[in-house]
Parts: C-alpha cells; sequence; structure tokens
C-alpha cells in the first residue's frame, strides 16, 4: 500500500494486469495446443496405422519440433510464473479472511483455478514420463503410439485417471477462455455474453475430444 | 435589536456590466506569489471542490477539509434533477436575462439581483467547463447536448445526466481536485470537521479541527477561509439532507463575526417518500419529474381507510386540480407542499401515521402504456418499490413533503465574502441567490458558479490588498480557540446522562417541523422559542455520550453538530416570527390573501419586508441583533405569484 | 400489518486500525420490516448507548445509495447481495424472523480498518489523483456542443460514471481486485472524445497506482458487477486490460513526463 501518488506508470509486467495478459497470451498458445492435440490424438480411433502415421509426421523435422516444444514449455513456465505469482498477491491483498464469504456468479471453475492447474501441471509431467518418453510406462515401443496407448489404457485405473484428468482440464479451460477474452480486452457489447458460452463449447470439444480416446480402448478391451 | 443597513459592495453600473466592471476593477495576486498565499477550503462538494480546484490550478496553496472519507463523497452528490444553464441550444427564447428573470421570480422576489444576474451569465461557462471535464450529459443522435424543462420555467434549459446529475458534476469537480492533490498543490484533510473560525485582527487567518480518526484537534492557519459547507436541513431531523449535513462550520463562523442570514428560508419538496415509523433516519426525494405523469389525490371524506383501489372516483378529491385549474399538479414546490399538509391535517392523509397523498399512474399508464411509463420512471418506481416494497404500477405511490434545502445562509457580500474580512462563503452555506425559494435545478448551477468562476477572482482581490502579517498556527489566537474547542469536546465526552444524541435530534427536528415548517405562525414560534432553550438546557444536562476522544466517535460528532443547532434552530424561529409576510418557503398562515381569486395564497409585503434579514451574534442566550439589507429591484419588476 | 421481528447479529468490533478484532453478538429486537439495515443498526446503537456501551462504528451518509460511503459485509456478501442496492437501500423486509447475520468490513489490505465495520479507502482517491481525470484547468474549456458526442456512446460512459466508489468490488473479490473500480473510470473517460488525449496516460498512471495500492489480480469471477450497487458490467475490465495493452506497447520513454498537473 502506498500513502502517495506514484504518478507515472509502472512497467507492464510489474502490474497485475500485465501479468493476467502474459498468462492469457500464454493460455491461447497453450489452448491452442490443446485443441489440436487433441484432434490428433482422435486418429488412434481410426487404428494403429493411421496414429502411428500421424506421430511419424509430427517428427519429421527435428529442429521444427524442438522449436514447437520450446514455445510449449515456454508458454508453460510463464503461465504458472504469473499464475504463483499472481496466488501470492492475492494474499498480500487479503491478509485477513472473511468469517463468512458468499459467491455471486462465481462459479466453482473461476474459484478453483489455482488448484485445477496445479494438478495439471503434475499431470502434464507424468504425461509426458507416459507417453512421450515412456519412463512410467509399463511396456514402451518407441514410435508405435498405437501400442503405447491401447495398452496404458488397458488398465481401468489409469483409463479412469485420464478421463478424471480431463474433468480438471475441462473445469481450467472452461473459465480460462473467457477469463483470456477479458484480460486480451476482446470484449464487445453484442458478443461478449456469449463468451462465456463459447468458452464453455469449446472447452467440453476438448475434454470430450481427449476422453474419446481412453473410454473407448477400455470399452473396446471390456467388448 | 439594531437596524444597520448593510452594504453589498455591488458594483455601479447597469446590471449585465456590474461583473465585467468589479473584474476589472479588482486587484491581483502576481502568479508568482499565489504560491505564498495559503487559502483553507472546508467543503469539498460543488462549491467547495471546484473552488479548491480552481483556486490551486491557479497557483495558491490550499489545504480542503471535509469529513467525509473522500471529498467525492459531499451531498452534492445525491442531487437528482439537472443544472440549468441559458446556453440557448433549443432555440426555445432562452436567454441569460431570462434565466435571471425567472431566478428572482422563482425566489419571490428576496434575492440579491446583482448577484443572479451574475449567476445567469456565468451559467453558461459551467457547462462549457463540465462538459470538458467528461461529464457525461444526456446527447442527442446527432451528438449535441439534450435538455429538459423543469419546474418554474418555460424554456428547455436543464442540462442532466440520468437522475444523477449532481454525481456526475460532483465527480467532474473531485477528479479536478484529485489532479490537484496528486500534483501536491492541494492537501487534502478527509475525515476532518472544523469545529472553529480563528479571526485575528478582524480577520479570518484560520480554522481549528478535530481529526474524525485519531480525535487530534488541530489549529490552521492561513491568509483566507472560504466555507463551501452546506446547508442546515438537518435541524428538522428528518431531511433529504444526508446523515452527517451539519451547521457546526457556518454556525461557528456565525459566532465568531459571521451574519447569519435568513435562516428561515427553508425549501420543502413536495415529492418524498412518507415516513414509515419513528425509527425513520432520512427521507427519500423522488424527482419532481413525477408530478408530470402522475395525479394527486386524497379522499374525500376523513378517516377514510380504505385501500386506493377501492375507493371510487367520486369520492376522491384531486385537490391540486380542484384549487389551481391552469397549473395542476405541477404548481411550485411550496404550494404543492402546503396543499398536502392541508389535507394530512384535515384527516384526510393516506398510509400509516395519516402523513400522506397518493401520487396516482393508473390514468398514464391507461393512455401512455406501462412500457412509456417504465421508460420514464422506471428507475424512480424501482427505487420507490425498493423502500417501501409496493409496485406503484399497481397501487398509488404515497407521497409527502420534506425538507429540503435551505436557502438562508451566511450573509455574503458581491464578492461572497462574509461580515469577517478574509471569510468566504460559497454554494448552499451562503445566503444570495436563491431568495426565499430556490427553483429546480438550480443549486447545482449556483454552487459551481461561486466555486469555479466567482471566488477564484473575488478572493485575489482581497489576498492582493490584504498585507497582514504572517501568521502561524502557534499565535495566540489560535492556542485559545484550541483550548475552547478541547473544552467543549471534553465536556460532552464525560456527558453521562440518559438521553442519547438522537433523541435530542429527534425532539428539535419534531418541533421546528411544527412550528417552523411548512406553515408557520405567531403562536407556535413563539412556544418554540420558549421551547428550545429548555431542549438545549437539557441537552447539556442529560446527553450520553461514549468516552473515546482518541479515536472514531460517531456519537461525539452527532453531539457537536445537534449543540449548535440546537441554536440555530431558536434563531430560525426568531426570524420567521420577524418576517411578519408570506414569501416563498415562509409562509405565515396570518399573512394570505384574504379576498379574490387568490384567497389563502400567500401575501409578500413589499413594503416591509422587502430586505435580508442578516443576523448578528451577540453571545450566548442573548437576542441576536438584526442587520438589514434592503433589497431593490430595477430589472425585474415586483408582482405577486399566481398559479390559479 | 407491519411485521416486526428479531436477528441474531455477530457484528466485527475492532477499536482502530492497530488493535485486534473480534466478533461480538447482538440481539436486535422489534425490528419492523419497514426499517432499512442501518435504520435496524440504528435502533442496536441506540440500546448500546443506554447499557453505557460504545456504538456499532459504521460509515454512512446519504442513506439514498449514491454517496457511496456505506458498505459492510452480511453473512458473506457485500452490501448484503442485492442486485442494485447499497446497504442503506436494504430494508428488513428480505429477513426472517431469528436469522443469524455476520457483519463484517471491506476486508483487504488496501482498505485499512478504522472502526468496526468502516474502512479507509483512501486508496481509490489515490489512483483517481494518478490520473482519473480530463486536465483541463476552469475556464479553457470549449463550448459544450463544440464537441459532438455521440449517444450510444455519451450513454455507455455514463454507465461506467455511475460508479460510487463504494468499495463493493473489492471487498466481494476473491483476490481483493480493484478493477472494476479502476476500470469504470478508465472507461467512463476514455470513451468520451475529451478523454482521448491522456487516454494512454491515464491508464498507465491508473493501473500502476492500482498496483502500488496493494489490490489483487482480476480472475473474471464476476463477482464484482454481481455486488456492485450500480451494476457496472466487467467487460469495462476488458476495455481497461485493452487499454492497458495498447498503451504499453505505444508507451515512449517521455510519455510521462510533461503535462504538469
Amino acid at each position: 500500500m502506498s500513502a502517495t501518488v506514484a504518478g507515472t506508470g509502472s512497467r507492464f509486467y510489474e502490474t497485475a494486469i500485465g501479468k493476467k495478459i502474459v498468462m492469457a497470451v500464454t493460455g491461447v498458445i497453450l489452448v491452442g495446443f490443446v485443441f489440436v492435440h487433441m484432434t490428433g490424438n482422435l486418429q488412434v480411433l481410426q487404428g494403429a496405422d493411421k496414429i502411428n502415421h500421424y506421430a511419424k509426421l509430427l517428427r519429421t523435422s527435428m529442429p521444427l519440433l524442438w522449436t514447437a516444444r520450446l514455445v510449449l514449455i515456454a508458454s508453460v513456465v510463464l503461465h504458472v510464473r504469473a499464475a504463483l505469482q499472481l496466488y501470492a498477491l492475492k494474499a498480500a491483498a487479503r491478509p485477513v479472511a472473511y468469517a463468512k464469504k458468499a459467491h455471486r456468479g462465481a462459479t466453482l471453475a473461476s474459484r478453483t483455478m489455482i488448484w485445477s492447474g496445479y494438478t495439471l501441471a503434475i499431470f502434464i509431467v507424468l504425461h509426458i514420463l507416459h507417453f512421450t518418453t515412456g519412463t512410467i510406462h509399463t511396456d514402451f515401443v518407441e514410435g508405435d503410439v498405437f501400442h503405447n496407448v491401447t495398452t496404458a489404457f488397458k488398465n481401468p485405473l489409469i483409463a479412469a485417471g485420464y478421463v478424471v484428468m480431463m474433468g480438471f482440464l475441462f473445469m481450467h479451460i472452461s473459465h480460462g477462455i473467457f477469463s483470456l477474452t477479458q484480460s486480451l480486452g476482446l470484449s464487445h457489447p453484442r458478443y461478449s455474453a456469449a463468451a462465456k458460452t463459447v468458452a464453455r463449447v469449446l472447452a467440453v470439444i476438448i475434454a470430450v475430444g481427449f476422453a474419446a480416446v481412453p473410454v473407448a480402448v477400455f470399452a473396446v478391451i471390456a467388448k | 435589536m439594531t437596524l444597520n443597513a448593510l452594504n453589498a459592495n455591488v458594483p455601479e453600473g447597469p446590471i449585465e456590466k456590474k461583473w465585467d466592471t468589479r473584474r476589472f476593477e479588482m486587484k491581483l495576486v502576481n502568479p508568482a506569489n499565489k504560491r505564498k498565499y495559503k487559502v483553507i477550503v472546508v467543503g469539498s462538494g460543488l462549491a467547495g471542490g471546484s473552488a479548491a480546484a480552481s483556486m490551486a490550478e491557479l497557483g495558491y496553496d490550499v489545504d480542503c477539509f471535509c469529513y467525509q472519507d473522500s471529498p467525492r463523497r459531499a451531498h452534492s452528490i445525491a442531487a437528482q434533477g439537472g443544472i440549468n444553464a441559458a446556453k440557448n441550444y433549443q432555440n426555445d427564447g432562452d436567454s441569460v436575462w431570462r434565466l435571471f428573470y425567472d431566478t428572482v421570480k422563482g425566489g419571490d422576489y428576496r434575492a440579491r439581483e446583482a448577484n443572479v444576474y451574475r449567476l445567469a451569465q456565468i451559467s453558461v461557462n459551467i457547462i462549457d467547463q463540465c462538459v470538458a471535464q467528461g461529464v457525461p450529459f444526456a446527447r442527442e443522435y446527432g451528438g449535441t447536448l439534450a435538455n429538459r424543462s423543469f419546474g418554474g420555467a418555460q424554456v428547455s434549459r436543464t442540462f442532466y445526466a440520468r437522475g444523477q446529475t449532481g454525481q456526475q458534476l460532483l465527480l467532474g469537480a473531485y477528479q479536478s481536485l484529485e489532479r490537484q492533490i496528486g500534483a501536491g498543490k492541494v492537501k487534502m484533510h478527509p475525515r476532518t470537521e472544523m469545529l472553529d473560525l480563528v479571526v485575528v485582527d478582524g480577520r479570518a487567518r484560520g480554522i481549528i479541527t478535530r481529526d474524525l480518526v485519531t480525535g487530534k484537534i488541530e489549529a490552521h492557519a492561513a491568509d483566507a477561509v472560504v466555507l463551501g459547507t452546506g446547508g442546515y436541513g438537518n435541524v428538522f431531523y428528518l431531511s433529504t439532507n444526508a446523515k452527517g449535513c451539519n451547521t457546526t462550520a457556518i454556525w461557528r463562523a456565525h459566532k465568531r463575526g459571521a451574519h447569519f442570514a435568513n435562516p428561515c428560508f427553508t425549501q420543502i419538496h413536495p415529492t418524498c417518500i412518507p415516513v414509515a415509523g419513528d425509527y425513520q433516519s432520512k427521507l427519500t426525494l423522488m424527482s419532481e419529474s413525477l408530478r408530470n405523469d402522475g395525479r394527486i389525490w386524497v379522499p374525500l371524506k376523513a378517516g377514510d381507510t380504505r385501500k386506493a383501489s377501492d375507493i371510487p372516483e367520486g369520492e376522491r378529491d384531486y385537490y391540486l386540480e380542484r384549487r389551481y385549474p391552469a397549473f395542476g399538479n405541477l404548481v411550485p414546490r411550496d404550494v404543492a407542499s402546503r396543499a398536502a399538509k392541508l389535507a394530512c391535517d384535515e384527516g384526510r392523509g393516506v398510509g400509516p401515521g395519516g402523513r400522506g397523498v397518493y401520487l396516482d399512474f393508473a390514468e398514464s399508464i391507461g393512455r401512455l402504456g406501462e412500457a412509456m411509463i417504465r421508460e420514464r420512471y422506471g428507475n424512480l418506481f424501482d427505487m420507490y418499490e425498493r423502500i417501501t416494497g409496493e409496485n406503484p404500477y399497481q397501487v398509488p405511490m404515497r407521497i409527502y413533503p420534506a425538507i429540503h434545502y435551505t436557502m438562508g445562509g451566511l450573509w455574503v457580500d458581491y464578492d461572497l465574502m462574509s461580515t469577517i474580512p478574509g471569510m468566504f462563503v460559497i454554494g448552499e452555506a451562503n445566503f444570495s441567490d436563491h431568495g426565499a425559494n430556490r427553483l429546480g435545478a438550480s443549486a447545482l448551477m449556483q454552487g459551481l458558479a461561486d466555486g469555479y468562476f466567482i471566488l477564484p477572482y473575488t478572493i485575489g482581490n482581497y489576498l492582493a490588498q490584504s498585507k497582514g502579517p504572517k501568521i502561524d498556527a502557534s499565535h495566540a489566537a489560535f492556542k485559545d480557540a484550541v483550548k475552547g474547542v478541547t473544552a467543549t469536546t471534553d465536556k460532552l465526552l464525560a456527558s453521562k446522562g440518559k438521553r442519547t444524541v438522537d433523541s435530542f435530534h429527534r425532539e428539535l427536528g419534531l418541533l421546528m417541523w411544527e412550528a417552523c415548517g411548512m406553515a408557520r405562525n405567531e403562536a407556535g414560534l413563539t412556544a418554540a422559542l420558549e421551547k428550545i432553550p429548555q431542549i438545549r438546557a437539557e441537552f447539556w444536562k442529560d446527553v450520553i455520550l461514549p468516552s473515546g476522544g482518541a479515536e472514531m466517535n460517531q456519537e461525539l460528532e452527532k453531539a457537536g453538530r445537534v449543540a449548535d443547532f440546537l441554536e440555530l434552530g431558536e434563531l430560525m424561529c426568531f426570524d420567521a416570527l420577524q418576517r411578519n409576510e408570506s414569501c416563498g418557503g415562509h409562509f405565515r398562515e396570518e399573512h394570505v390573501e384574504t379576498e379574490g381569486a387568490n384567497k389563502g395564497e400567500a401575501k409578500r409585503d413589499d413594503d416591509n419586508y422587502c430586505y435580508a434579514a442578516a443576523w448578528e451574534y451577540k453571545g450566548p442566550d442573548e437576542r441576536q441583533a438584526l442587520h438589514k439589507e434592503p433589497l431593490t429591484f430595477d430589472n425585474v419588476h415586483l408582482t405577486q405569484r399566481d398559479y390559479k | 400489518m407491519t411485521r416486526t421481528f428479531s436477528l441474531t447479529l455477530h457484528v466485527w468490533r475492532q477499536k482502530s486500525a492497530k488493535q485486534a478484532g473480534q466478533f461480538a453478538k447482538y440481539i436486535a429486537a422489534n425490528v419492523s420490516e419497514h426499517m432499512s439495515f442501518l435504520e435496524m443498526l440504528d435502533v442496536v446503537n441506540q440500546d448500546l448507548l443506554a447499557k453505557g456501551e460504545d456504538p456499532i462504528a459504521f460509515d454512512h451518509d446519504c442513506r439514498e445509495g449514491i454517496c457511496g460511503s456505506c458498505g459492510f459485509m452480511v453473512n458473506g456478501d457485500a452490501h448484503g447481495g442485492h442486485r442494485g442496492t447499497t446497504i442503506c437501500q436494504l430494508h428488513m423486509r428480505h429477513f426472517k424472523d431469528g436469522e443469524e447475520l455476520w457483519l463484517e468490513p471491506w476486508r483487504s489490505a488496501a482498505f485499512p480498518i478504522v472502526k468496526d465495520l468502516a474502512v479507509d479507502r483512501g486508496a481509490f482517491d489515490r489512483i483517481i489523483a494518478s490520473g482519473g481525470f480530463v486536465s483541463v484547468p476552469t475556464g479553457s474549456a470549449v463550448d459544450g456542443n463544440a464537441i459532438p458526442v455521440p449517444k450510444t456512446e455519451a450513454d455507455l460512459a455514463m454507465d461506467a460514471a455511475a460508479c460510487i466508489g463504494c468499495g463493493a468490488c473489492v471487498a466481494m473479490c476473491p483476490n481483493s481486485a480493484a478493477q472494476l473500480f479502476t476500470a469504470a473510470k478508465v472507461g467512463h473517460l476514455g470513451l468520451l472524445p475529451q478523454g482521448q488525449p491522456e487516454r494512454d496516460r491515464r491508464v498507465l498512471a491508473m493501473v500502476g497506482q492500482m498496483t502500488a495500492e496493494g489490490f489483487g489480480h482480476c480472475t473474471s469471477t464476476g463477482e464484482c458487477e454481481a455486488v456492485c450497487p450500480k451494476e457496472i458490467p466487467i467487460a469495462f475490465i476488458a476495455r481497461m486490460n485493452r487499454d492497458y495493452l495498447e498503451a504499453s506497447v505505444k508507451e515512449r520513454p517521455q510519455a510521462n513526463r510533461g503535462g504538469s498537473g
């Protein structure tokens, strides 16, 4: 708190709004990534050839792949860093909590972004160890995505775990997509009202698209 | 009682040239020297806020004080309707002269012509200034400013920002003030109350304040003091004023030698929501515009307790339409208010307690449709429903008059200086421009005219000529004043009687409302003059206060204010008693037309009372001395108002 | 018939910013449904005074929802949580006999407690002082109709300008953010032609001051707009963010200098 008027602006990232804009821009990149990732994944349903071919395609150019990976890693790092800094700010901004606190309009998703965020962060690490490096996969075959996926999701616990994680992803991005339109100032008198709905629909498509793979694999096994 | 004529220091020459003449005559302060002059501004409403900002822009060293937690909260913020200006944007024949004429006539010929003319002249600059500040006035589709008409005028000259004109104008002034605060040109003292004026060698040289958070009593020295502390309507306890509105600053200045003019001139607003119970803390105004489409009525028979919907047309008395066929429901505020009181006095009032009349929109809704009424008054209807729990689309509203504005205040000359050299009084706190009755949309105009465009000039003229010695707060006069204020504060804090401050305030308010409210008479005023000193004595003997002096103590704040109301109330009654005429908001039951078409209507006495009554404080429990400023009307001819 | 009833109040009592506070329990008896919430507290205070106790301090002034003085939490809802209503406009008919109410002050590091339910909102004034104005010295204005303002823009500006600075947005926000307050002023002035010359400078300065005051960040929960007595929408926050982004991109080293106050 300052008792005086600073009189001038401060540096972009020092303000909460600057951090939120960083979160929003990295959020756009990450949502874009998960969307593409999801559409790619759906090829599992089309059989081994299709998905393995796709996986191979992605690896045609290692420099390109690593550029993309670096952008994603940087996005995650910046996103998480801003989130942690803002979360610390929140605690400092209200040192004494309310004895009673009601909620008017705030969705569960909007109030639990940090928690869904933590969960997803852990999930991403496990997911990379699971399907990218194979470190924690019990039967990992380098380059055979179809095999890796189907063997993993035969395990009902893993399949269910992935579905649950997609629930968290839905929560996180259903609010995140709306929130990033706010942070980036994409409001419009006529279309703003639709932003929440669009965000939710997009989040459902992504989450269901992802969840379709473990569910389908498990369903086929179960037959 | 002495009878001295006061000199208003009005410039010579034709009325159109007076302000130009004065501005040319005035001595100027060298721009480089302005920062060496310290000016104290008490109050941060339209008048005080605009004055503080404008003087800081000129280069003066300004200290501004307000009792609220922020200068943005002054009660100017609650004004709904609008602000008048002689722009003639509507091409409907408006002019400076017409605004001047309407204001003098509306004030029932008890205002100073030269001041009113200047107000009308300046009105056009105010609109320009406010627009430039970003005040979001209502606009037409072509992008030009919209206007509406208001009571007492036949032209559309009122500028407005929805129903929140006062708020928007105040925020404009507040933003200008904050700009100066941010730039270090104004030192703001929020939550600080002025408790005394310090006069040294006959000149105002500072004030004593109490910090409402820490309780610290402090002295502030300056080269001039400006009071923009608003009106004293809360002497009636229930009014449309904010709870904190008080007379303390002007009353204590009065006790230091500033004459108090026309204290009995108070304005009653006819369309307020009636009192619901004895816990009622304030009254809420509903915009006067409601009278454009609502019809006012009471049951024909006294003691009729049926629901409004059960009373057939034939058993309703649309008394304003009956008595004033020409103006009907749109008669001026004072006339409408008195007619409502009369109906209730006859036992025909409606609602709990019987102090209310119906304002019925059924006919308008039938004629125009509910949608149209909703568009025009939707926010007001919502407000009414929020407060009363009744839906005015289905049942008639209940309204009753309430105290709204005080035309009286500290006497000032043409330069807005009080009878204490170096102390200026602006806005509602002074008495100058509205005579015995203020027209709608004129209060905002006056506050901003004083603050933006008059005081910043006239105070320079004073400062340029008053080369007093440098004085700081260590001067003996300040020490004495601090001692006095501390003693009074300690006395109140030590008081452990049985009655709360509010109970005394309620008692005084009720008495004032009965004796010195909408209608006054000699017997009532005389009785009140006996009763008020008794209440005052009991107050000092039996009031109970919590002890905390070095912390926020809202009871102590109230107690100091009520103590002053208890003295002011007496002066108001005395002023009302000496003014043996009816004019504007001052209606003496003995002074009415006894015959002809206007039988029963207010009767002015221009031969004997065409003056402003300025009272001089003579000491505790002493009768105050009357000074008269004769009012001459060279440009507007004195006529009786007629609304039949 | 007027309904009367009684309530149990748990009121936060704190002598000053420096001292610790705690809840105290009071019974409000004979509450009339026609009372406003503050009138109900007035009656409680009269009883406390009669018993020689310290009355509950709370800010209030106009008691008609426009000055912005009043405001505290009732059961975790700013101003009691009724749409478009300040606590002074909230009437007791909305409550039931025997209800238990928890009254807490606005809680934010940027709003230190003054006493009981009263807080210091000076941070809001300082945000305005940093840039929430149009620099137009008295007397330097052009004619009011010289610059046409489209009605739609003027109306939208008025929607934002309606802010009463009560602080409910900060109080209700899970992050104690002042975005809605700041955005309302940035939006109001940014929508009008008169506000354009200082548009970039204003948003940079105000956002900077908001940060310096220690307010939190916006997570777009919408809690603020739900309790805003003037129903200012969070679309204005998006607008401010866009302005801030644009101004940051355009900012030149000199942008913050000059233009003496």
